[in-house]
C-alpha cells in the first residue's frame, strides 16, 4: 500500500511540475505586467509542436529540446510586440478578449499548418523504462526527469528573482511600477523579457509533455485553467507561491483521482461510486481554491503591493 | 380504410412537393461529425470512407444526386445542436449522419426524428436508443456501443482470465461499454474505473492497476486516448504485469502506428477487419487506399458500410426519401447492400445482428496489423432490442 500512496505522490508531484513551469510564466506576467494572457497556454502548445517537429526531422531529443526553446522565444517576442504590448494600460475585459482571441488564431493556424491529426512523440531511448526507487516503487524514468528539470528550473528562477539585480527590478515592479519607472529602468524593455521569459518555461513544459501526452491543437488550454488555480493559491505575482501552488494541486488532482473512488465505494454501490467519483475528483481543487480564498484572499503567499 | 386514404393522398401531396424540391436541389445529406482534436481522425476516416462510396458512383449514391454537408463538433454536444438545427431548418436535410461520440448523438438523434428525417449513426450507438427509445426512423449501421464490448467480454472467457479491471471514460458510450464487457464476462470485475473524457495523463489510474494485479485489463479509450494511454501504460512496464483484452477502438490501425511494437499480441475484438476475405471488402481496401494513400480504419470502413446502406435505400425507392417515408424505411430495413464486414441485418431496433472476430496485434512488413484469430460469436444482436417497441 505504501508504494501506490508513493507512486501516487510522485505522479501529483510530476503533474505539479507542469503545472510550475506555466504558471510561473503566468504569474509573473500578471503580476508584474497586470495583465492576463488567457493565450499562454497556446506557448505550451507551440513549445510542444516545435519539440515533436523538431525532433521528427533530426530524429534527435536533446536537439529538438534545446532548439524548441528558441522558436517559443520568437513567437513570444512578435506577440508581445504586436499585441501584449498594446493591453498593458487596458483594463482586464479587453486583455481577456484579445488574448483569447490569440487563442483562436493560433489554434487554428496551427490546424491549417499542421492538420488536425495529433502529433506523437517517443521518450528517448536513454530516459525509457523504469527505475527503483527507495527498494519499493518503480517509476518511469522519463516521469522522474521531469520532476528533475521543474525543480531545475525553479532553482534558476529563485537565483535570478532573489540574488540578481534583474530579479530586483521584478520584484520592485510587481510592488510598485511607476516608482521603478521614475528610477529610470527601461520597464518597456523589461516587460518583453518577462514575457519572454515566461512563454520559454511554458514551451519546455509542452516540449517535455510530448512524448507523455498527444501534441495536439487546444492542448494547452485545459492545463491554463489549471494553472490559474495554482496562481491564485499562491498568491499571484510569486513565483514561490506558484511552485507550492503547483504541487498542491498536482498531488490533490492526482490523489482525488485514485482514492476518492475508494473512500465513495465504502458507502455506495460500485457503479454510482465511480460515476460519481469522476465528478467528484475533478471539482477537489476548486473546492480546495474555496477554502485557500476563504481563509487567505490574497493566496498563501501574497505579494506586497503599493497604491 | 379512411385512414388508408388519408394517407394515400397525403403521400401523393408530399410525393409532388418532394419531386419539385429534388429538381431544384439535390438530396441532402448532413454529416455532423469529429474532425478536430485528438480524435479527429475518426470523424475524419468515415467522413472520407463515406465519400468513397459517393466517389465510386460518379457523385451519386444509389443513382441519386447527392449533396453531403460536412461539418465539424469538436466532440461538444451545443456546437452539435447548433450544426443540427442549420442543417434541419435552413439547408433541408433529408439524412442525418456523421456522429461519432455517443455526447452528441443524445442530442441530434431526437432533434432529427422530431423534424421527421432519417437519422443514420455510422459510429455512436447509445444504449437509449436501442432499448426504449427506439425509433423507426433511426438506423444504426455499425453496432450498439454495448456490443461492441460484449464480444470483448466474450472474447476474454475464451482466455479463462479469473478477474478484470475495467476502465473507459465517464460519458455514455463509456458507461454502455463497461455495461457491455461485464454483461458476458464470467470473471470477477476487480474494479471499475472513470476517467475523464478526452483525458491525456494516465499515471494516477495506471499506478492504482499495478497495485489490484488484477488477472487482466479492459479499457475502451477510442482516438487520442487510447493513444496516451498505450504510450503511458509502456513506459510503466505494464504490458508485461497486466495483459489486456479490448475492443476495436482501443486497438484501430491508427493507434498501432502510434504506439508501434509494444502493442504486438494484444487480443481484441472486432466486427470488421482488413483481411475480412469477401469481395466488397477487398474493392473497399483497394479503392480507399488508392484514392486516400492510407490504410483504412475501421471507422472508414463504418463511413463507407453507411454511405452503401443509404444507396441501396435510395435506389430502391428512386431517390425519394421524406417524399416516400415509408418505402425509404422498408428499403433500409431490407439492408440490402453488401456489408464490408460479410453477413449483416437489422435487427427490430434497427441495430445491427452481425458476427464479433477475435483479432491479435501483429507486425507485419514492419507495420503493425490486426489479424483475425476466429469468430468469437455469430449473428450477435443487442442486448435492448427486447425493451424496444417496433
Amino acid at each position: 500500500m505504501t508504494q501506490l500512496y508513493l507512486e501516487q505522490l510522485l505522479n501529483g508531484i510530476q503533474l505539479g511540475m507542469f503545472l510550475f513551469l506555466v504558471s510561473a510564466g503566468l504569474t509573473l506576467v500578471f503580476g508584474f505586467m497586470n495583465v492576463i494572457n488567457l493565450a499562454h497556454g497556446s506557448l505550451f502548445m507551440i513549445g510542444a509542436y516545435a519539440m515533436a517537429l523538431i525532433s521528427g526531422m533530426t530524429g534527435s531529443f536533446l536537439l529538438a529540446l534545446i532548439l524548441s526553446l528558441p522558436v517559443v522565444a520568437l513567437s513570444a517576442w512578435v506577440i508581445e510586440v504586436v499585441i501584449i504590448s498594446r493591453l498593458y494600460t487596458r483594463d482586464h475585459l479587453d486583455q481577456v478578449l484579445a488574448t483569447f482571441a490569440l487563442i483562436l488564431f493560433i489554434n487554428e493556424g496551427t490546424t491549417i499548418l499542421f492538420g488536425r491529426t495529433p502529433l506523437f512523440l517517443d521518450v528517448p531511448p536513454l530516459l525509457s523504462g523504469s527505475v527503483s526507487l527507495f527498494g519499493v516503487v518503480s517509476y518511469p524514468l522519463y516521469r522522474i526527469t521531469i520532476i528533475g528539470a521543474g525543480l531545475a528550473v525553479a532553482l534558476i528562477l529563485w537565483i535570478i528573482i532573489a540574488k540578481t539585480r534583474l530579479g530586483m527590478q521584478i520584484r520592485a515592479g510587481t510592488t510598485n511600477r511607476e516608482t521603478v519607472e521614475q528610477l529610470g529602468v527601461n520597464i518597456t524593455r523589461l516587460n518583453t523579457m518577462i514575457f519572454v521569459a515566461g512563454a520559454m518555461f511554458a514551451g519546455f513544459a509542452g516540449a517535455l509533455a510530448g512524448p507523455l501526452t498527444s501534441v495536439e491543437v487546444g492542448m494547452g488550454e485545459n492545463l491554463l485553467i489549471l494553472c490559474f488555480v495554482c496562481i491564485v493559491i499562491g498568491g499571484i505575482g510569486s513565483i514561490r507561491g506558484a511552485l507550492l501552488g503547483a504541487i498542491t494541486i498536482g498531488v490533490v488532482d492526482t490523489m482525488g483521482r485514485a482514492f476518492v473512488p475508494d473512500i465513495l465505494v465504502k458507502f455506495l454501490n460500485p457503479a454510482a461510486a465511480s460515476g460519481i467519483s469522476a465528478g467528484l475528483s475533478s471539482m477537489l481543487i476548486y473546492l480546495l481554491m474555496i477554502v485557500v480564498l476563504v481563509v487567505r484572499p490574497t493566496g498563501l503567499f501574497p505579494v506586497a503591493r503599493g497604491s | 380504410m379512411k385512414q388508408k386514404k388519408f394517407s394515400l393522398i397525403a403521400g401523393v401531396v408530399l410525393s409532388v412537393i418532394g419531386g419539385a424540391a429534388a429538381l431544384a436541389d439535390d438530396l441532402k445529406i448532413g454529416m455532423i461529425t469529429t474532425l478536430s482534436g485528438s480524435a479527429g481522425y475518426l470523424g475524419q476516416d468515415v467522413r472520407d470512407g463515406f465519400l468513397l462510396a459517393i466517389q465510386e458512383e460518379g457523385g451519386t449514391l444509389g443513382g441519386t444526386d447527392v449533396d453531403v454537408l460536412i461539418e465539424d463538433d469538436g466532440r461538444k454536444p451545443e456546437n452539435g445542436r447548433a450544426i443540427a438545427e442549420r442543417f434541419l431548418e435552413r439547408d433541408g436535410v433529408e439524412i442525418m449522419t456523421g456522429i461519432i461520440f455517443s455526447n452528441i448523438s443524445p442530442v441530434v438523434a431526437p432533434l432529427t426524428l422530431r423534424a421527421g428525417r432519417f437519422y443514420v449513426t455510422p459510429n455512436s450507438a447509445p444504449s437509449q436508443f436501442a432499448g426504449k427509445k427506439c425509433h423507426e426512423n433511426y438506423f444504426a449501421v455499425a453496432w450498439q456501443n454495448d456490443s461492441l464490448h460484449e464480444s470483448a467480454g466474450l472474447y476474454a472467457n475464451s482466455m479463462d482470465y479469473e478477474n478484470a479491471y475495467i476502465l473507459a471514460p465517464n460519458y455514455q458510450a463509456g458507461k454502455d461499454a463497461l455495461a457491455g464487457f461485464k454483461r458476458y464476462f464470467k470473471g470477477e470485475i476487480v474494479a471499475e474505473v472513470y476517467t475523464q473524457l478526452g483525458q491525456t495523463d494516465y499515471a494516477a489510474e495506471i499506478a492504482k492497476i499495478r497495485a489490484a494485479k488484477p488477472a487482466m485489463l479492459f479499457h475502451f479509450l477510442p482516438g487520442g486516448m487510447g493513444i496516451n494511454f498505450a504510450k503511458q501504460y509502456d513506459q510503466a512496464g505494464m504490458n508485461d504485469e497486466v495483459p489486456l483484452v479490448v475492443a476495436a477502438p482501443s486497438a484501430d490501425i491508427n493507434i498501432l502506428r502510434a504506439v508501434g511494437a509494444s502493442m504486438v499480441g494484444i487480443p481484441n475484438s472486432s466486427h470488421w477487419n482488413h483481411d475480412l476475405e469477401n469481395a466488397a471488402n477487398t474493392a473497399f481496401i483497394a479503392g480507399f487506399e488508392a484514392e486516400y494513400g492510407r490504410s483504412p480504419t475501421v471507422y472508414a470502413s463504418q463511413g463507407y458500410d453507411t454511405a452503401k446502406l443509404i444507396a441501396s435505400a435510395l435506389a430502391a425507392t428512386g431517390g425519394k426519401v421524406t417524399a416516400d417515408m415509408d418505402g425509404f424505411r422498408a428499403a433500409m430495413k431490407a439492408a440490402d447492400f453488401d456489408s464490408v464486414r460479410g453477413p449483416f441485418k437489422f435487427n427490430k431496433n434497427n441495430h445491427p445482428i452481425q458476427n464479433w472476430y477475435g483479432r491479435v496485434v501483429v507486425e507485419r512488413d514492419g507495420q503493425f496489423v490486426n489479424q483475425i484469430t476466429g469468430t468469437i460469436v455469430e449473428n450477435h444482436g443487442d442486448a435492448y432490442a427486447d425493451e424496444c417497441s417496433m
